[in-house]
């Protein structure tokens, strides 16, 4: 409980501040925190990921493109007030929604009910691999992970066309019309 | 006592809403695209809690099966969570990526320059 109120604070630090470099200090250190609730919620294999995706890399790939632009957040010229609105009706909606969940950590809930036995008790049998959470995402669901490399790559070669069109255009004026 | 109960049963949604919430707020309310792709992680991260929290067992294990443990927490969350993490991080590099052209095109990343630029010309 307290990871997670520490979590809120760290998100509030994220809106108020208007300099970019603290806002991407402050989401390493929110990826941290993130991966150290994970490890409370059992799921050390998605910590490990968080830690070293989320803050890792994350972070580096951020300050790279502050690097190339500003690193200053200009005051908007309007006051945000409809935003807001949305957003707290939109909370106190899922709030309410709450109440009709089950409480946290109950085992005998849908989710822990159905395929997740089935994982638990024949991953030994079927792929000799003791790690549930490694067997799953390679063996049961292993074309879940082929359609995430595809993603991946496809990213990959988005981002590669995107940076490789830049060294091609001239330095010139400052506001090009792009149509 | 009813009360503490509730809120203890509940406060990871509460969280987990709260994080969900202010990720929406920042990409509608701030015009800065690298601010924005940060609140896109907030909403993000979010949903992975939302995932995981509801896969944990009290009194259980990580689900690594050994014989001197019997329950273990729901594994199948973990691996969503794990391709959402990966898929996560190709489009925050594909936004990025698509800021630093934003920015090589018309010198600013902020939405209102770039819009009163347009009206300018």
């Amino acid at each position: 409980m307290a990871l997670l109120t520490l979590l809120a604070t760290i998100t509030i630090g994220i809106i108020r501040l208007r300099n970019l470099f603290a806002v991407v200090v402050l989401g390493g250190i929110y990826s941290f925190l993130m991966a150290s609730v994970m490890i409370v919620l059992d799921a050390v294999d998605v910590a490990m990921t968080e830690a070293s995706v989320g803050a890792g890399i994350s972070t580096v790939l951020m300050l790279a493109t502050l690097y190339l632009t500003k690193t200053q957040e200009t005051v908007p010229a309007h006051t945000p007030l409809l935003p807001l609105f949305v957003a707290v009706a939109t909370g106190l909606v899922l709030v309410f929604g709450t109440f009709a969940l089950p409480p946290f950590g109950a085992a005998d809930t849908p989710v822990n009910l159905n395929v997740a036995p089935y994982y638990l008790e024949n991953s030994i049998r079927d792929t000799l691999v003791p790690n549930v959470v490694t067997s799953v995402l390679a063996s049961y669901r292993g074309f879940d992970t082929l359609g995430e490399v595809a993603v991946v790559f496809t990213a990959g070669i988005a981002v590669l066309m995107l940076l490789k069109g830049k060294r091609n255009m001239k330095p010139g004026p400052k506001r090009r019309r792009v149509r | 006592m009813d009360l503490l109960q509730t809120i203890v049963a509940h406060y990871n949604h509460w969280i987990i809403i709260f994080l969900m919430v202010s990720g929406l707020y920042i990409v509608v309310a701030r015009g800065n695209m690298i601010k924005k792709l940060v609140g896109l992680g907030l909403f993000q991260t979010s949903v992975y809690l939302l995932y995981l929290s509801p896969g944990k067992i009290l009194g259980g294990t990580p689900p690594i099966l050994s014989p001197q443990f019997s329950v273990y927490s729901n594994p199948l969350p973990h691996v969503l969570i794990l391709t959402a993490i990966v898929v996560g991080v190709a489009t925050l590099a594909l936004g990025l990526a698509l800021v630093v052209r934003i920015n090589e095109a018309f010198g600013t990343i902020e939405e209102d320059e770039i819009f009163a630029g347009e009206e300018d010309e």
